[in-house]
């Protein structure tokens, strides 16, 4: 391989070497370097292979929009797809392989592709795999799936943290070349609070990879002591490895900062990677210009490069691709990698410029030839040999710089949906110029000066600074030494290439797919992107989006500035899944509920369940029992004897005030108004639209002073309906109300000996005269704790639920389970909570689905026409009313051992699965202990008139059928006596 | 959307912290009975797509747990103002005048400005 390390120069820190692995091959570099610059230096050029035909690619840019040099970092759950060597630091240990090959990257059988390539034109997968249809699903998808994408996924965890961060100033400065430091010490200056961010490991934009002179020191240096004048600045923050990758509305922008990427172990308690929110007055836009490609033959042969790329590698890492260079260029700054290389005492043959009026520039004794064309590199894997100008002569020589002009990085600034405005002049898209937030500055404004850029930063930080509210201060602008400008002729394809020229690399687009995509029809930029994919790669078409956008013009033509851009969207470069993550992994995906009463249940060996964000008692096993054992016998206990569970997961609402009672009848279908206090009463609330949307139990504590249960699943949102009906609806009201869910510990004690036990602990008369079904009032628990007691049911037993405040649930429920020792009681869950109410018909939220109505559930009795409540006109809407509605019913099996689930669907006996022939589904189901066998609850068409018919329970996802018969809901007690009892 | 909203009660708070209900140009019909059927549909059902300025309820969950009338852009999402609900007066479907509120908007109307899509 022909690319090479300098004996000397480049900011590399030559006494400290650095050991790292390349496809298992063991390398050197040293601190200072990038992946891709040690590669170089390791005469390893030859760094990928393309997407498409596999041809051999190496490095291409120094940055950000590298399209070739993608490689797998890192090992197990590190593992790292699509890394750009440009962009990875190097550092000892580190771990990188090719991708996109196979078995080697020296010889990969994909490049095969190549001898076929007139066949993979745009719009190759649309005309190939249309038919036979079947086709491609088996057997063309799976093929086409493996043969493409790049790097490969880890499929273990991730074990490094990471984090997400906000930031807050007046000025963000965005890059930290020559514009963006004289913007940071412009505003910096004024006092306000400025970031500056660059996505490179060493801040300094182009002054680090240039060889500039400003104030009569070297760029380098210049840089450096602006750095640390703004390092020593109070009010600046100064922010490497940060590439700011969107801009959002009101001056927010997101930012990555790669915080321990450059290790090869991670310090656990510091994030690899921070997600910032960056939370700012004004942008100033210095991100600098991107150097196009040009389109001809062999334009992707390892060896050829940008020339600004090549340039920097050669002046900051002191490598080069090869030992002589050509340069193609359409533009003056070709020149300077020319003489930048011969400096570097790199052989330059010739200076090819495509311009024959080109002006006269310095060269420093290389040869020009104007108004001539590359058409094809020769070359291969390891690196080029020779140029073919003119398709014919050829010049022998190692690598080729190509300049085809600038493009301003405007991306930032066209985010929100404003479009780049093209420059005739200046030959480039400029950022939009109505963005109140953002400033571009430098290279980003079209500025190709060194002098006019840190002129112009320093009106933008000052800007900047001034609409963000303070006052200017003078910064002086230093001199600097201006070399030949970027002006460019634009050449989008050399159409006499005899080789394949390409417009994107990463996705292997080449020259000819858009006239023909245009032909196709396929005319409008965003059109012929998606036909040919070009600018769809992860790159997203940094480098040759704009000769897209030319070579289009020419083939419809249509002028640049007509044909326009695609559409600018985040991210600017890739980000992580485990930086949007950040901290919510794991146990920290969303944060855990638990109940007052989860100490006590853990200490009866309780199976815990997720619900949402609550984690819920479920079943107590014994030994030796699954959950299905355990469940039937805290049934049968609890049906026989006494059980006690935790119902503290309801939403709970304490609702005080004059029209209190008056606004709880709005909110419930059926009437509040009357409600006596010292009763309870169960309620159902619809939603405007006339379905149920939840229910509950409200008890009067006071003329003024009502408590109101909601689902467990339905509280937050119940608790902002309520918001909503008050604040928005009738504000007149005088009512108050607050969510007082976590302050009660509350727990059922069910089961015919409830009585006896709640007497020895509460201190208040609980004979059925005393305190009936459905009575409510506040005691005294255990001489001293003050407590609510309701007499409601859940599970069709005499049961009560007692409320005390949280802190001492764990103490009260520990004495109700010693005081109904002798009674033989037995903590419940979840599941045992689930069957008792099946077997009672009992409706929760498989039931309340937005798809019922109140007569659906058989609750149409508590629909009130009397009164104007949420929900109450659409509810009587004639859909609603239909007498065809699926009602509410139960199903047995005919076989009790059959088991069934929730979404089987009802068929007529006979039936075959169809949607014609669906007579609804199962939307609950469960063992019953109680009747030994599996019973669910559905919604079936006319249900009501249909108990005692034999239907059909079709569950199609476990292609299972099972007979069984309609019938009441309630399957245990349906008299209620138990509960009156 | 925007990303800062300005709460009345709490300040400029991001708009992760906010719950979006929707259009807040209707009022509840006050009527219920025979023949008021039409009303409530328009209420409950009936939205018009609107490009340019619109004004929706959002409930401020992660603050005050306030309820508030956000007005902004659709196109532009410049927001206007933000009034508690409880002082906003929608009008009630059916009848032909347009949104009106007591509140003082805080910035005056814009025209939309760039396209989006």
């Amino acid at each position: 391989m022909t690319s090479f390390r300098f004996d000397k120069g480049g900011l590399i820190d030559r006494q400290t070497s650095v050991g790292f692995s390349f496809d298992g091959k063991q390398m050197t570099g040293h601190a200072g370097d990038t992946l891709a610059s040690a590669l170089l230096a390791n005469g390893q050029l030859l760094m990928g292979r393309s997407f498409k035909y596999h041809r051999p690619r190496s490095v291409v840019t120094c940055g950000a929009a590298e399209p070739n040099a993608l490689m797998e970092i890192g090992e197990g759950g590190r593992l790292e797809p699509n890394t750009r060597a440009t962009m990875q630091e190097l550092y000892d240990g580190l771990i990188a392989k090719s991708q996109n090959r196979w078995p080697t990257l020296e010889r990969d059988f994909g490049a095969i592709n190549s001898l076929a390539s007139s066949l993979f034109v745009a719009g190759f997968y649309y005309k190939t795999f249309m038919w036979p249809k079947k086709f491609w699903e088996a057997i063309y998808e799976p093929i086409i799936r493996k043969a493409a994408g790049l790097g490969h996924l880890s499929h273990e965890a991730d074990p490094d943290r990471y984090e997400k961060a906000y930031a807050h100033c007046d000025v963000l400065v965005v890059g930290s070349g020559p514009a963006g430091l004289m913007a940071a010490l412009a505003a910096a200056r004024t006092g306000a609070r400025v970031i500056v961010a660059d996505e490179h490991a060493r801040l300094g934009g182009s002054l680090i990879k240039e060889r500039e002179e400003i104030a009569g020191a070297d760029g380098v240096s210049w840089a450096e002591g602006i750095l640390s004048e703004l390092a020593a600045m109070k009010n600046v923050r100064l922010m490497p490895r940060t590439t700011v990758f969107g801009a959002y509305d009101d001056a927010v922008f997101g930012a990555l900062e790669r915080v321990q990427k450059n290790v090869a172990e991670p310090d656990h308690n510091v994030p690899v990677e921070k997600l910032w929110r960056i939370i700012t007055k004004r942008c100033v836009l210095a991100a600098g210009a991107e150097e196009r490609p040009i389109v001809f033959g062999g334009n992707d042969k390892p060896g050829v490069m940008m020339a600004s790329a090549m340039r920097a590698y050669a002046n900051q890492y002191a490598v080069a691709p090869g030992r002589s260079v050509t340069v193609f260029t359409s533009t003056d700054s070709g020149y300077r990698t020319a003489r930048d290389m011969k400096a570097h005492g790199v052989h330059v043959e010739v200076i090819i410029d495509s311009r024959a009026d080109a002006p006269e520039l310095e060269t420093n004794g290389v040869p020009v030839m104007r108004g001539a064309l590359v058409t094809n590199v020769k070359g291969g894997k390891h690196g080029m040999s020779a140029v073919e100008i003119n398709g014919h002569d050829m010049i022998p020589c190692q690598s080729l710089a190509m300049s085809g002009g600038w493009s301003p990085v405007v991306h930032l600034a066209c985010m929100r949906g404003a479009k780049p405005v093209w420059n005739d002049g200046l030959s480039c898209f400029m950022p939009p110029a109505h963005d109140p937030w953002t400033i571009p500055a430098g290279s980003a404004n079209g500025k190709w000066q060194l002098s006019d850029c840190l002129a112009d930063g320093a009106a933008a930080g000052t800007k900047a600074a001034v609409d963000a509210g303070f006052k200017a201060s003078k910064a002086a602008i230093p001199k600097a030494r201006d070399d030949a400008g970027h002006a460019v002729s634009p050449l989008w394809w050399v159409k006499q290439s005899t080789g394949k020229a390409f417009v994107d690399y990463q996705n292997d687009v080449s020259a000819k797919d858009l006239p023909l995509a245009a032909r196709e029809g396929y005319d409008h930029i965003e059109l012929a992107k998606r036909y040919t994919t070009s600018g769809m790669a992860t790159d997203q078409g940094k480098l040759g989006n704009v000769n897209a956008i030319g070579i289009l013009a020419e083939a419809t033509g249509k002028s640049i500035a007509d044909i326009g851009t695609t559409t600018f969207r985040p991210f600017y470069t890739p980000v992580s899944f485990g930086a949007l993550g950040g901290q919510h992994v794991g146990n920290h995906f969303q944060p855990v509920r638990r109940s007052p009463l989860h100490g006590w249940a853990e200490k009866l060996g309780a199976a815990f369940v997720e619900t949402g964000q609550w984690h819920r008692s479920s079943w107590f096993p014994r030994e030796g029992e699954d959950w299905l054992a355990a469940m039937s016998r805290e049934v049968i206990n609890t049906r026989r004897n006494v059980g006690l569970c935790d119902v503290s997961t309801l939403g709970k609402i304490e609702i005080k005030g004059k029209d209190a009672a008056e606004f709880i009848n709005r909110l419930y279908s059926n009437p509040f108004l009357k409600l006596p206090v010292g009763k309870a009463r169960y309620g159902l609330m619809l939603r405007e639209d006339g379905f149920v949307g939840d229910d509950g139990t409200t008890s009067r504590l006071g003329d003024n002073h009502f408590f109101m249960t909601t689902t467990t699943g339905h509280a937050a949102q119940s608790m902002r309906d309520i918001e909503f009906a008050h604040q928005a609806l009738w504000p007149e009201l005088d009512v108050q109300y607050v969510s007082v869910t976590d302050e009660w510990a509350q727990m059922a004690i069910a089961g015919p000996k409830s009585r006896e036990v709640l007497a020895s602990v509460v201190d208040a008369e609980l004979s059925n005269e005393a305190f009936p079904f459905l009575a409510a009032g506040e005691v005294t628990v255990l001489g001293h704790i003050p407590g609510r007691l309701f007499r409601i049911s859940f599970s069709g037993e005499l049961a009560y639920e007692l409320a005390v405040p949280a802190g001492f649930g764990d103490a009260v429920a520990s004495a109700i389970m010693h005081a109904g020792q002798p009674h033989s009681i037995l903590p419940y869950g979840l599941e045992a909570l689930s069957s008792m109410r099946v077997e009672k018909g009992f409706i929760t939220h498989n039931e309340i689905n937005g798809r019922h109505t109140a007569g659906d559930v058989g609750l149409g009795r508590m629909a009130s026409n009397k009164k104007d409540y949420i929900g109450r006109m659409m509810s009587e809407r004639e859909g609603l009313n239909d007498p065809d509605r699926m009602q509410l019913v139960g199903v047995r099996p005919l076989d009790p051992a059959k088991r069934f689930r929730a979404g089987a669907h009802l068929l007529k006996v006979n039936d075959k699965p169809s949607t014609k022939n669906d007579q609804g589904y199962v939307s609950s189901a469960a063992w019953s202990p109680t009747l030994d066998s599996w019973i669910g609850l559905a919604m079936l068409k006319r249900g009501r008139e249909r108990h005692g018919e034999r239907i059909m329970l079709w569950d199609g996802l476990r292609d299972v059928y099972i007979e069984a018969e309609v019938c009441n809901p309630v399957f245990v007690d349906p008299e209620g006596e138990k509960t009156h009892a | 959307m925007a990303y800062l909203i300005n709460c009345p009660h709490c300040g400029k708070r991001a708009t992760d912290e906010f719950y979006v209900k929707g259009d807040a140009t209707k009022a509840r019909p006050t009527a219920i009975g025979d023949g008021t059927l039409d009303q409530w549909h328009d209420y409950v059902n009936i939205r018009e797509n609107v490009r340019g300025r619109i004004a929706e309820y959002w409930h401020h969950t992660g603050g005050c747990r306030q309820w508030l009338v956000v007005e902004r852009d659709s196109v532009t999402h410049e927001v206007y103002g933000v009034t508690p609900a409880q002082d906003w007066k929608p009008a009630t479907p059916g009848a032909s005048s347009p949104a009106r509120k007591t509140a003082a908007r805080k910035t005056p109307a814009k025209k939309a400005g760039g396209k989006r899509s």
